[in-house]
C-alpha cells in the first residue's frame, strides 16, 4: 500500500518537469496557433548548451540556468521573428513543415557535434537526496525541486496573463488577432516574445530533464509527446489544467512502470488516448487564453 | 456563336501517355537487362514514392497532415513477419493483407485521432504510432526489440526472383498509387476531394461531408502505407520495431512531398527523385544528408510553399496528370 503511495508520489512530481515541457507548447499553440514540433528538441538544445556551459565554467547546472534561459529566449525570439512568423495564416501546413524540418535539422546537428552518445547533469548530493515522510514512503528533494520550479513558473505566466499589459496584448491577441492589431499591437513582436517564454521555459525543462535521467540528441521527440499530452489530458488552453494533465501522465507511467518496465510509457499513451475517448477537451477545457 | 468546351486533358499528358508505357515496360524487364543494385535502389525509390503518393493525398488534399504514417508502414511490416513466421499462406499475399490490416486499423485509430484538430491531429497520430511501437517491441513471438529475421520464409525461392518479385511488387505500390491518385481527382468524388482542400465549409454547405471525405483519405493512405510496409519487410527480409515505426517514413515523406510540391501528383515524383538522388549523394557525410534535406524543406516552404513542380507548373503551365477541368470558349460556325 505504502509501495504505491511512494509511486503515485513520484509520478506527481515527474508531472511538475512534463508541466514544463507543455507550458511553452500551450503558450504558442494559445498566441498564435502555432505547433512548434521542434519543442522537445530546442529542450535538448537547451540541455546541450547547459552541458557545455558546466563542462567549459565548472558551473552548477542551476546556475547554468542563468546563462542558458536568457540565451534560449533569444534564440526563440529570432528563430520566430525571422523564419516562423512568414509561415503563419490560414494554412496549418507552412509552420508545421517548418518546425519539423527544424527538428530534423536541430536532432542531427546536435548529433554531429556531441555524438550519440548519453550524457547527463550532475548536482552532486542533491541529486539523490531524500525526504522520508514516514513509512518508508520518500520523497527526492530535486523531484520537489522541479515541482516548486513548476508552480512558480505557471504562478508567473498566469500573472504575466492577468495583471501585465504584456499579458494583456497576449490575450488580446489570442482571442482575435485582427482586432489586437487594429488596437496597435505589433502581432509579429508579440509572437517573438511568445516564442521567446515558451524557449525560456523549456530551457528550464530540458536542463531539469537533463539532471534527472540521461539524455542524447534523439530523445527531443518523445519530450514533445509528453509536452502535447499533458496539453490535451489538462484542456487546451488552460494553465493550471496543464500542471493537472502533466500529474495524471506522470502517475500513468510511474504506475505502468511500476508494474512492468517495458510498458512505463505505453501507459502514459493509454491515459492519454482514454481521456480523449472519455473528455475529448480534456480535464479543464478553457480554450480562451494561453 | 460561341460553344464551351471542357478540357480534362493537355497535349503534354496525352504524349506523356506513351512515355509512363516505356517507363513501365522499362520498370518490369528490369530483372533481365538492370544489375542487383540498380533493382534494390528502383525498388526502394517505387517504395518512397508511393509513400510520398499516399501522404499527399492524406496532407495535400485531405488536409490531414499526419506524422504518424510510419504506424502503418510498421503495422504492414508486421503483418508480412506474421504470414512470414506462421507458414501455411504465400509470403507474398502479405502485401494485400497488410493493406487491408491497416485500413482497419485505420478505422479504429481515426475514432481516436480524428478528434484532434489541425496541428494537433499530426501529433496525436505520433502518440499512436509510438504506442504501437512499444506494443510490438514487446512482443517476444514477433522478436521483441531486436526484430526478426523472415529469411526462412524465402528457403525456396532464389534469388533472382525474390529481387524480380520485390521489384515487381513495388512497381505495382509506386505507379499504382500515381495511378490511384490521378483516378480518385478525376472521379466524381475527387471533385468533392478538391472542394474539401479549397473550402471546407463551401463543401459543406453543397453537401460534401468533410469528415467522411478525410476518412476516406485516411483509409486509402494508410493502405497504402501499409502494402509499402510489406513491401520493405519482404525486400528486407528483416523487421525491427525502431526502423519500421520510426518517424523517418513520415520525414522522408514531408521531405518528398514539400520539396517536390504538395497537393499536386507530379510534385511526390519529382520529390521522391530529389530525395532519393539526395540520400545517395550524401551517404558518405552521415548525419549531414539529413540537415540539408530539413533546411531544403524549409527554404522551399519559405520560398515556394508549392514546391519545384508548383514553380515550374506556374512558369510554363505543364501538367503530366490533369485532373482539373479546364473550361475554353470555341467560336462555332
Amino acid at each position: 500500500m505504502l509501495g504505491w503511495l511512494d509511486t503515485i508520489l513520484q509520478g506527481l512530481m515527474l508531472g511538475g518537469l512534463y508541466a514544463l515541457f507543455a507550458t511553452g507548447l500551450s503558450l504558442t499553440f494559445g498566441v498564435m496557433r502555432l505547433v512548434n514540433i521542434a519543442h522537445g528538441d530546442f529542450s535538448i538544445l537547451a540541455a546541450y548548451i547547459a552541458l557545455v556551459v558546466v563542462q567549459w565554467l565548472g558551473w552548477s547546472p542551476f546556475l547554468a540556468l542563468l546563462l542558458v534561459v536568457p540565451l534560449m529566449a533569444v534564440v526563440g525570439y529570432v528563430v520566430q521573428t525571422t523564419l516562423l512568423n512568414q509561415t503563419l495564416g490560414p494554412d496549418i501546413l507552412p509552420p508545421l513543415l517548418v518546425t519539423f524540418g527544424l527538428s530534423i535539422v536541430l536532432q542531427n546537428g546536435l548529433m554531429e557535434g556531441f555524438s550519440a552518445d548519453s550524457r547527463g547533469l550532475s548536482i552532486g548530493a542533491l541529486q539523490t537526496a531524500s525526504i522520508p515522510l514516514g513509512g518508508g514512503v520518500a520523497v527526492g528533494v530535486f523531484p520537489i525541486i522541479t515541482f516548486a520550479t513548476a508552480v512558480i513558473v505557471l504562478g508567473a505566466m498566469s500573472w504575466l496573463f492577468h495583471s501585465t499589459t504584456l499579458g494583456r496584448a497576449l490575450r488580446a491577441t489570442s482571442d482575435d488577432q485582427t482586432t489586437a492589431q487594429l488596437m496597435g499591437i505589433d502581432n509579429r513582436h508579440l509572437y517573438g516574445i511568445a516564442m521567446a517564454i515558451s524557449m525560456a521555459v523549456v530551457a528550464i525543462a530540458g536542463v531539469f530533464l537533463a539532471i534527472r535521467t540521461t539524455f542524447d540528441p534523439s530523445v527531443g521527440p518523445a519530450r514533445l509527446l509528453y509536452a502535447f499530452e499533458a496539453v490535451i489530458i489538462g484542456g487546451l488552453g488552460s494553465l493550471w489544467g496543464t500542471l493537472a494533465g502533466g500529474m495524471v501522465l506522470g502517475v500513468a507511467q510511474t504506475v505502468g512502470f511500476s508494474l512492468s518496465p517495458a510498458w512505463g510509457i505505453a501507459a502514459g499513451h493509454l491515459a492519454f488516448l482514454l481521456v480523449l475517448i472519455l473528455r475529448p477537451n480534456g480535464l479543464f477545457p478553457k480554450t480562451r487564453d494561453a | 456563336m460561341i460553344q464551351y468546351v471542357v478540357h480534362r486533358t493537355t497535349r503534354l499528358s496525352r504524349y506523356a501517355v506513351v512515355l509512363w508505357a516505356l517507363a513501365i515496360a522499362g520498370l518490369c524487364t528490369m530483372p533481365w537487362w538492370a544489375s542487383r543494385a540498380q533493382i534494390g535502389t528502383t525498388t526502394t525509390f517505387l517504395g518512397i514514392l508511393a509513400l510520398a503518393q499516399m501522404w499527399n493525398l492524406l496532407a495535400g488534399f485531405g488536409g490531414l497532415v499526419s506524422i504518424g504514417q510510419q504506424a502503418f508502414v510498421g503495422l504492414g511490416a508486421y503483418v508480412a513477419v506474421i504470414v512470414a513466421l506462421q507458414g501455411g499462406l504465400n509470403v507474398y499475399a502479405a502485401v494485400p493483407l497488410a493493406g487491408i490490416a491497416s485500413a482497419v486499423a485505420a478505422w479504429g485509430i481515426a475514432f481516436l485521432v480524428f478528434r484532434l484538430r489541425g496541428a494537433y491531429f499530426g501529433i496525436g497520430t505520433w502518440v499512436v504510432a509510438e504506442l504501437l511501437r512499444i506494443v510490438f517491441a514487446n512482443t517476444s513471438s514477433l522478436g521483441g526489440g531486436s526484430g526478426v529475421s523472415i529469411t526462412s520464409a524465402f528457403a525456396g525461392i532464389g534469388r533472382w526472383q525474390r529481387d524480380a518479385f520485390s521489384l515487381w511488387i513495388a512497381a505495382t505500390l509506386g505507379l499504382g498509387a500515381v495511378a490511384l491518385v490521378f483516378a480518385l481527382l478525376r472521379s466524381p468524388r475527387g471533385l468533392a476531394f478538391g472542394a474539401v482542400r479549397d473550402s471546407e465549409p463551401a463543401a459543406e454547405s453543397l453537401g460534401v461531408s468533410a469528415r467522411r471525405v478525410k476518412l476516406t483519405l485516411y483509409l486509402i493512405s494508410s493502405a497504402g502505407c501499409g502494402m509499402v510496409g510489406a513491401l520493405l519487410a519482404i525486400s528486407n527480409l528483416r523487421v525491427s520495431p525502431d526502423s519500421a515505426f520510426s518517424v523517418d517514413w513520415t520525414a522522408i515523406m514531408f521531405f518528398s512531398v514539400v520539396i517536390g510540391g504538395i497537393g499536386t501528383i507530379e510534385g511526390p515524383l519529382l520529390g521522391s527523385i530529389i530525395y532519393l538522388t539526395l540520400r545517395q549523394s550524401l551517404a558518405q557525410f552521415g548525419g549531414w544528408y539529413l540537415i540539408i534535406l530539413g533546411v531544403c524543406a524549409v527554404l522551399v516552404m519559405r520560398t515556394a510553399p508549392r514546391g519545384l513542380w508548383g514553380v515550374l507548373a506556374d512558369r510554363w503551365d505543364i501538367r503530366l496528370f490533369p485532373y482539373d477541368r479546364r473550361v475554353s470558349a470555341e467560336e462555332t460556325k
